[in-house]
């Protein structure tokens, strides 16, 4: 880690650069000195463990008695229930024709024709593979979850912008929901809500809010004084501002809060079908069960089509929401922080839609006002007539297509052909980076692994983040878990390394070629769409059960994010710059590495943050597939009632974890943007 | 549709008393929930007994699909009916049964469960004195990985499964290090690699499991299984009992489930037809409904006798 640092750093500042090496060498010496000393071995039998454990058997033992349960929690859950329950009802009601006829015209009135042709060809492609009711069953979930997101999200963005309090007290907060691991409250989600569509709609809340609440509080708060001061110096009330200036200026952000929620709760629904949520879940789970890869495949496209038009939907709807307003929130600001909304997942605002043109027919002959209403008539019209069609609640079987045989023979020829190449991959980086990266932290006394963070921390990112990264080592260290940290820790760094090398080398070739970004882009969605469920399996056959199979997961996960933010990092270097460097006689080479990528810097900085993020994501995921560690705690938590207390607490030292390596790479971005 | 009319029901009912947590769910006759656990013999035996219960006897039938400790936590919610393949879990039995009172034994399924370790066919043809413990450490260096360091790997599976595997390396001293695989499917794929790559594998496996209609492994033999060589985990030094498999259904289940607690608690059938089923949803591409239908239709004389009478 401080070696990574290091040279990341060195160059730049010469003065910065010494400080870091003299840690390094007093870091390496002590642990020459010491290793081996004052380790923290790992104990199934901790003390935080069973605390957690007790507190189960607690909940559990009171369920039916304690008010809390039977006034507050079991409410909740029936509420949920019932909002699903509606949904549910609404959209299966409407039978496949009904559905899809809907979607398209309420896409078409959203957000164009060509949206609403998507929108209806998505629709009709769950139906051709087999998986209709699988799939409105994931957007019943999907969308109830995002009801609720937005319900409570939005009010809570308000008062996060109007209050500086309020927002310092829920940033920490929102941080923590978005790293901790889903699996991690999967267990105390049925322990609270039971198994089925509530517990896995407030679970899905809980992954998809922030960005709701993160994007809509930007979006108000980049609202321009002087359009306040006006809107007030006229006369108006409190509410008359909130609502009559404030909120429909900020609309375009608050459509991209919807959006980001969605695509947050996409990705969640999958994993909640192992507590029994329905839907296209359970499809991967069986076909993983079977060992087909094909199948799976299946429901992963069927869940990456549902991204890529909810997408598409709302992030249309967005920019025409936008040309109302002529207000789009500071890029900037949006950017800084690191699992907030559109970087989360990478959907950087306004790279979903190229343009907003509309059709001529429709665009000249009639005023906007009566062309709005006439919009309106049709897609009522086309929804009572889809309604009376109906077609019933399974789509017609005559209609079929399957990725699975193909699917499963590429598969096949992959594993037995590309294997070797793999496995020698594996056995090199393994023995010559990760092994010695994990005998260090794991072999070195527990108290200079802290003090190297402190050190290390004060040196790049200021003594505050410092403090925090060292607090939350701390922690993990209270938790009873720091040797399988150590050990998540240097699969992470190892696969942040990776994952920054392939995004970067992404970003640069799509920043220099608009085709290659064009040709490359539904690649990305789909890498970042597509449950890693589905790949899993033939990075096991490819990598066998071993931490790597858990860092090429990673890096397939990270990486879109990281492309996307180089991307328009390196794009969003003024033209004026690079004209000069030309006019200088830069080479196209020089260019890239003495003026475009420096100048990018705060972009990299935070496409390499997020990328640790995303990473961390993952770790769960390695405990399915051999990487051990903290994410097999986690697993096991799960599965296995007596490891309750293991998982949960396993789940908080992955947070902590993110809290370290976001502070200290956090702290390098704002620091330098400030130098 | 039925379930949410219930909930809509109890919360208009509760008004402002407080709601327990089986609240919303159909009281009186509602339908069998079978929980499914992930594994393909599982899904077989729960797919005939739901083709039954439904075809033959007119109930209908929710499938559940959970793990099973989370399962056996639906017996107490409610949520849960019956769990058609149980591998022993005597916690649980004893956490559920003994002390909550709120699930009940209902007998075998008929099907013998094997847990061991096993070797990929070829590696028992190449280095035949391999399938006896006495001599794993001879072959130990075959084994090494990059999870397993300088030691020879011993594969293991899900967190659930049921394991001694640590305890027996330690106390059998074997030169071997014990790494989770974390699922049953990542265990089976490095199984079928190590067939089609001509990896060597040493592995935590069981049957029934329809792997083995595909391709063979040989188990390895361990000191023989003596009764209450088991008893304390960390002493264990010898191989795994066989289990006999069974059914556990929740105590509501069997006082109010009727002729549907009768059909499960009648039911049992051999490894050969659990086999057989589990090889048509894997093998031969049929959904779990389709292959009960296929093995109902030719196997009457099974299942006729299950049908409590009239």
């Amino acid at each position: 880690m401080t070696a990574a640092t290091a040279a990341l750093r060195g160059g730049w500042r010469p003065g910065r650069g010494t400080l870091v090496a003299v840690l390094v060498v007093v870091v390496a010496g002590g642990y020459l000195l010491l290793r081996g000393r004052a380790t923290l071995p790992h104990d199934n039998d901790a003390a935080a463990f069973r605390m957690f454990t007790d507190l189960r058997d607690w909940v559990d033992a009171n369920r039916d008695v304690n008010p809390v349960f039977l006034f507050v929690v079991n409410y909740l859950r029936l509420g949920v229930a019932l909002l699903v329950g509606s949904v549910q009802a609404l959209l299966s009601g409407l039978g496949w024709a009904g559905l899809t006829v809907t979607a398209g015209a309420l896409a078409a009135v959203l957000a164009g024709w060509r949206i609403a042709v998507l929108t209806v060809a998505g629709f009709l492609s769950f139906g051709v593979l087999g998986l209709w009711a699988a799939s409105v069953d994931t957007l019943a979930l999907t969308v109830s979850a995002v009801l609720l997101a937005v319900a409570i999200g939005l009010p809570l963005g308000v008062l996060a912008a109007r209050s500086d309090r309020v927002r310092a007290v829920l940033d920490p907060v929102l941080d923590v929901m978005q790293i901790m691991p889903a699996f991690a409250y999967l267990a105390p989600m049925t322990l609270l809500f039971l198994i089925g569509e509530p517990a896995s709609v407030l679970a899905t809340l809980i992954y998809a809010i922030p960005p709701a609440i993160r994007i809509s509080a930007l979006g108000i708060r980049g609202v321009s004084a002087t359009t306040v001061e006006a809107a007030t110096s006229a006369g108006a009330t409190r509410r008359q501002l909130l609502c009559g200036v404030r909120l429909p200026m900020a609309r375009r952000a608050i459509v991209l809060a919807v959006n980001q929620t969605i695509m947050m709760a996409l990705s969640m629904v999958v994993i909640t079908a192992l507590i029994d949520a329905p839907g296209l879940g359970q499809v991967i789970i069986r076909a993983l069960e079977r060992v087909n890869v094909g199948l799976a495949f299946d429901a992963g496209v069927a869940i990456v089509v549902m991204a890529i038009v909810l997408d598409r939907l709302t992030s249309r709807a967005a920019d025409r929401a936008d040309r109302t307003t002529h207000h789009p929130p500071s890029g900037a600001d949006a950017a800084r922080r690191p699992p907030s909304g559109a970087e989360a997942t990478g959907q950087v605002p306004g790279d979903a839609g190229a343009g907003t043109r509309w059709p001529r027919l429709w665009r000249r002959p009639w005023p906007a006002g009566v062309r709005r209403r006439l919009s309106w008539a049709g897609a009522v019209l086309a929804v009572v007539v889809g309604a009376l069609v109906n077609g019933g609640p399974e789509f017609p079987e005559a209609v079929r297509w399957s990725f699975a045989p193909v699917v499963n023979d590429v598969v096949r020829w992959i594993e037995l052909t590309l294997y070797p190449v793999t496995d020698a991959v594996k056995n090199v980086l393994t023995a010559g980076v990760l092994n010695p990266l994990q005998a260090v932290l794991t072999t070195s006394p527990f108290w200079l692994v802290l003090a190297a963070v402190l050190g290390l921390g004060v040196v790049v990112s200021g003594v505050r983040a410092a403090l925090a990264g060292a607090g939350a080592l701390a922690g993990i260290a209270a938790l009873g878990l720091w040797q399988h940290a150590m050990e998540t820790l240097a699969t992470v760094l190892l696969a942040t390394v990776l994952t920054l090398l392939a995004g970067v080398a992404l970003g640069v070739l799509t920043a220099g070629s608009d085709l290659a970004s064009r040709g490359l882009r539904p690649v990305l969605d789909a890498a970042q769409t597509m449950p890693s469920f589905v790949y899993l399996l033939p990075a096991v056959a490819l990598f066998g059960a071993s931490r790597f199979t858990a860092i090429a997961a990673s890096v397939i996960y990270a990486v879109p994010p990281v492309a996307r933010l180089v991307e328009r990092g390196l794009r969003d270097v003024p033209g004026t710059v690079v004209e000069a460097a030309l006019s200088a006689g830069s080479t196209r080479t020089q260019l890239l590495w003495k003026v475009r990528l420096p100048v990018a810097r705060p972009a990299l900085l935070l496409a390499a943050n997020q990328g640790i993020v995303m990473v961390l994501a993952m770790v769960v995921v390695g405990g399915l597939v051999g990487a051990g560690a903290l994410g097999y705690d986690v697993v096991a938590g799960f599965a296995q009632r007596s490891d309750f207390g293991r998982g949960f607490a396993a789940g908080l030292a992955i947070v902590l974890l993110g809290v370290l390596l976001d502070r200290l790479t956090q702290g390098a971005g704002t620091e330098r943007k400030s130098a | 549709m039925k379930r949410y009319t219930a909930a809509l029901l109890t919360l208009t009912l509760a008004g402002c008393g407080g709601v327990t947590s089986g609240a919303g769910d159909d009281p009186d006759k509602g339908p069998v929930n079978i929980a499914i656990n992930a594994w393909v013999g599982y899904e077989a035996n729960a797919a005939v007994i739901k083709h039954l219960l439904e075809e033959e006897m007119g109930y209908q039938v929710e499938e559940k699909t959970l793990k099973e400790e989370v399962a056996w936590q639906g017996f107490e919610t409610g949520e849960v009916d019956v769990i058609v393949e149980n591998w022993g879990h005597e916690d649980l039995k004893k956490t559920y049964i003994e002390e909550k009172k709120v699930a009940v034994e209902v007998g075998p399924t008929g099907n013998q469960g094997v847990i061991g370790w096993y070797v990929p066919q070829w590696m028992a043809e190449q280095y035949p004195d391999i399938t006896d413990w006495n001599n794993l450490n001879k072959y130990a260096d075959l084994f090494k990985t990059s999870e397993s360091g300088d030691k020879g790997q011993l594969l293991d599976g899900d967190p659930s499964f049921v394991t001694n595997d640590e305890a027996l390396v330690t106390n059998l001293k074997l030169d071997y290090k014990v790494v989770y695989s974390g699922s049953e499917a990542a265990l089976i794929k490095a199984a079928q690699a190590a067939t089609a790559q001509r990896k060597p594998l040493l592995f935590y496996f069981y049957e029934p499991q329809w792997l083995f209609s595909q391709e063979s492994y040989v188990r390895v033999k361990l000191p023989a299984w003596t009764e209450g060589c088991d008893a304390d985990p960390a002493k264990v030094a010898c191989d795994y009992p066989d289990y006999v498999l069974d059914k556990i259904a929740s105590k509501k289940f069997q006082d109010t489930g009727g002729d549907a607690y009768t059909l499960v608690k009648n039911f049992s059938w051999t490894n050969e037809d659990q086999n057989l089923v589990a090889d048509y949803i894997t093998n031969q591409g049929m959904s779990a409904d389709d292959a009960a239908a296929k093995w109902v239709a030719e196997h009457e004389s099974v299942w006729k006798p299950w049908i409590p009478a009239a």
